[in-house]
């Protein structure tokens, strides 16, 4: 057993080198709102931040995560208040059945961690690996640009 | 989470003696009856439709109950919308219960854009209902005339006196049952305040938190993990199986029951190595591959039923017109098989409890699950209970029942309740596909350009679109079910968008070859004022510049129509195609008119994101097969819409309040192909006609 920080508590759990992430998230801490998509690392589903940068969850060893800062989308609002990024993919109606919503939100706020206020094709290019099917990809873009902007009022930097 | 055993389904007892108060407190109901099916056919009574009813309960809010399910397409806010509407009240006040079989009415299921026509209808009728029996309880308390009561944002007030009381007071006490009288007058679209206007949709904060509990995510104390056993081909017989090895392992469960074999194990890990240890022995039979699937579906028509029903219409004399045509043209079109690729692959969790089983199941037809869990398990109907949580979109690939049945066989067997999620791979091959289409025309013209003779014969993909929406004296449209190798079955407007392809492509064809601007042309055959509208709409938004005979100078311009369950499409796309061939969408605008618009917001989000999923089908979505087994089943290799293949999509809608409300889920699709692909011919002079036009990205 090993402790695992996730959304700044830490959690005793078995370190099984077969173990990905997203099955400890999942299926042992119960977070269940990173989704497993396909397993290969495809489709961006399972996207956490791992020390502030996201990464894909079912291609993530369990073990390589141990001693770092994980937050998952359980982990990003604080109480009430939405999170930035949450709030703009609320305004912007960027979902449709929502089940690729927390990986997007999740590579949002990493993208938005390195570049403030990124272009659209800069956009397009950091969350090409993150899948919708319901095709709401413009909504998206459209809601990653008003969280660049929420941030940026607001005066603070993304976290 | 857990079934009371002593339920019985509110279906399956008569309106008025249905335990409504016991179990959402005192008030008021009113009911409309559904319309079940007809074993003798759809006779007099009409087609079967599900019905809804309307609890206005003492804290003031309205429960509204409607049989058809939410899986992404935001039908749950619409809906809402329209029973705040009714009943006046704010959007926060109205509670929907959607798809459980226990509460709802029955249904015969979400597909084929029928929640708004059908289940909007009839929440705006039962809520008119019950606005007309809440302003009789305000006349009585405040002592007026009904016609002197105002209804608004949950109060009751009188007009003259200026006396008010709040819904929850009207109701206090009551225990009171009604039926939609047949006089019900619903609001009508042009009054409306707020339905028709945007709206964000009910669910928002629950999604951006990750709080939105799927199928797949739900979780019973004591659950177990389920694999079933798959044959490894299409069409693979099971010879023996050994489940020795399986059931050796710590807490695992094995069984073999009719054609099903399935494991359980405490968790996901154990489940999948239990799964390994089957031992299985499998006959195959050769199936047919890819290359020969058009010679093959050709060669085996089969009877059509269900809706693949065969269709024949004829009008005029088509062999005489053909005759002394100046100008005819004889094309084939193809579409491949597509699979639905949900985010969330299919999932199913079930509970049993003294003898009943609860199934909570990421369906798009409850009612229909239920009747088969309980044919299958020799249960009364009564017995068990589908509950369909929020599901990770559905696409019309989740109808069928097997995988409920699956985990209420194995949770009977283990004696826990059994969670069964598809890997992607499974969602992949063990799924159906949507329908390829092999679709024949032949058409003949005058030398000024008029259509004189359509000939359309559409094999295995169903008659959806078949009709020509332009005037045409001489017609002959078929469709022909065959015998599909692949499994295949409801796609989001699957006939539709392949006989929407070729028919948009070949009027295009015939355009070209009579020197004829492609909107000019059919504007000049519609039949219909609506789309022609829409067509007329979008040309000029595009900027749509006559042209008689493709530019082919590597950037093109494309324009289709559609007319499918009532809805009308134009859709324009503009693309490139530069000297290595590699293809850019530059642009997509696309019109769209559906009726009365009820949700705004939603609908503009529908005809995006099927702008999006028809590009898929358009451009590279392919399930490739040999000999029975399904060759790309992943993302890596099935390749999907991604960030970077998204042009601009300007979306314009349409509205028609003095027109009935349609579904906008599924026509928004059908005219993507057949931009794109005239769009290509322009840029290139070169005619595609197989979907996908650019498998490999690039115009061949």
């Amino acid at each position: 057993m090993t402790k695992l920080r996730v959304n700044g508590t830490d959690h005793s759990v078995p370190i099984d080198p077969d173990r990905s992430l997203l099955y400890v998230l999942r299926e042992e801490l119960r977070l269940t709102g990173t989704k497993y998509g396909c397993g290969e690392g495809e489709c961006g589903a399972c996207k956490v931040l791992v020390d502030g940068v996201a990464v894909r969850a079912c291609q993530t060893p369990v073990g390589e995560a141990v001693g770092r800062s994980i937050v998952t989308i359980e982990g990003l609002a604080q109480g009430e208040h939405l999170h930035p990024v949450q709030q703009a993919f609320v305004e912007a109606g960027a979902f449709q059945c929502g089940f690729c919503t927390s990986g997007m939100i999740i590579a949002a706020v990493s993208l938005l961690a390195r570049s403030s206020q990124p272009s659209v094709e800069e956009i397009r290019a950091a969350m090409d690996g993150n899948l919708c099917r319901c095709g709401g990809y413009l909504r998206i873009i459209d809601a990653v640009q008003r969280a660049s902007r929420l941030s940026s009022g607001a005066g603070g930097a993304v976290p | 989470m857990t079934a009371s055993p002593a339920v019985i389904p509110f279906d399956l007892l008569p309106p008025n003696e249905r335990p409504y108060f016991d179990r959402f407190g005192n008030g008021l109901v009113v009911v409309l009856p559904p319309r079940q099916p007809d074993p003798s056919g759809w006779g007099a009574g009409g087609p079967p439709h599900g019905g809804a009813w309307i609890h206005v309960g003492e804290d003031g809010k309205a429960r509204a109950f409607i049989g058809k399910v939410e899986v992404g397409q935001g039908t749950r806010t619409a809906l809402s919308l329209l029973v705040a509407e009714e009943l006046r009240l704010p959007l926060s006040s109205v509670e929907l219960t959607m798809g459980d079989t226990d509460l709802c009415p029955w249904d015969m299921g979400t597909f084929g854009s029928r929640s708004m026509p059908d289940a909007g209808e009839h929440l705006r009728l039962t809520g008119a209902a019950t606005r007309t029996f809440l302003t009789e309880l305000a006349a009585v308390r405040l002592s007026a005339a009904p016609t002197e009561v105002e209804l608004a944002e949950g109060t009751a007030k009188a007009r003259d006196s200026g006396r008010s009381v709040r819904y929850g007071e009207l109701v206090k006490g009551l225990r009171r049952v009604e039926l939609v009288p047949s006089d019900a007058k619903p609001n009508p679209p042009s009054k409306w305040t707020r339905a028709g206007r945007p709206a964000q949709d009910v669910g928002a904060r629950e999604v951006v938190t990750g709080n939105r509990r799927y199928t797949s995510d739900l979780h019973i104390p004591g659950m177990l993990h389920g694999k079933v056993l798959f044959p490894p081909s299409c069409g693979a017989k099971l010879r023996s199986v050994d489940l020795s090895r399986a059931q050796a392992l710590p807490g695992v469960t094995a069984i073999h029951e009719g054609d099903l074999v399935a494991v359980a194990a405490p968790d996901l890990r154990m489940a999948f190595a239990a799964l390994k240890a089957l031992r299985a022995e499998w006959e195959a039979t050769p199936q047919p591959s890819e290359k020969e699937i058009v010679e093959y579906l050709r060669h085996h028509p089969v009877e059509g039923e269900d809706f693949w029903d065969m269709v024949h219409h004829e009008t005029g004399d088509v062999g005489a017109a053909f005759g002394s045509a100046p100008v005819s043209l004889r094309e084939t079109y193809t579409t491949a098989y597509i699979a639905h690729a949900p985010m969330e692959t299919r999932a199913v969790l079930a509970s049993w409890e003294d003898g009943r089983l609860t199934v909570w199941l990421g369906t798009q037809t409850p009612f229909r699950a239920r009747e088969a869990v309980s044919d299958a398990l020799e249960l009364s109907p009564s017995n068990v209970r589908i509950i369909v949580p929020p599901t990770g979109s559905g696409f019309g690939g989740k109808h069928t029942s097997d995988l409920a049945v699956a985990a209420a066989r194995l949770a009977k067997a283990a004696g826990h309740p059994v969670r069964v999620v598809f890997s992607r791979e499974e969602e992949f091959t063990q799924a159906y596909f949507r329908p390829m289409a092999v679709v024949d025309i032949r058409s003949a013209a005058e030398q000024d350009g008029t259509l004189t003779a359509w000939e359309f014969h559409v094999l295995n993909a169903g008659a959806s679109a078949a009709r020509l929406p332009y005037r045409v004296a001489n017609q002959k449209i078929d469709n022909q079910p065959s015998d599909s190798p692949l499994s295949q079955a409801s796609y989001r407007a699957l006939a539709a968008t392949a006989n929407n392809f070729a028919r948009e492509s070949h009027l295009d064809e015939v355009a070209a070859r009579v020197g004829a601007d492609p909107v000019e042309y059919r504007l000049r055959h519609l039949a219909d004022d609506r789309l022609a509208t829409v067509l007329r709409t979008v040309a000029e938004r595009a900027g749509w510049s006559p042209r008689p005979a493709p530019a082919a100078s590597g950037s093109g311009r494309g324009i289709a129509v559609g007319l499918e369950k009532e809805g009308r499409v134009a859709t324009f796309a503009e693309v490139r195609v530069p000297e290595d061939r590699h293809l850019e969408v530059v642009r997509i605008v696309t019109g769209f008119e559906c009726g009365a618009i009820v949700h705004p917001t939603n609908l503009r989000s529908q005809v995006e994101g099927g702008t999006v999923m028809a590009m898929g089908g358009a451009l590279f979505e392919a399930i490739h097969f040999e000999n029975g087994r399904i060759l790309n089943p992943s993302f890596s290799r099935y390749r999907v819409p991604r960030f970077r293949d998204i042009p601009p999509i300007e979306v314009i809608l349409l509205d028609r309040p003095d027109l009935p409300s349609q579904g906008g889920g599924e026509t928004p699709l059908i005219a993507v192909a057949p931009a794109i692909a005239n769009a290509i011919y322009d840029a290139t002079g070169k005619r595609l006609r197989s979907l996908p036009l650019t498998p490999d990205g690039t115009v061949p």
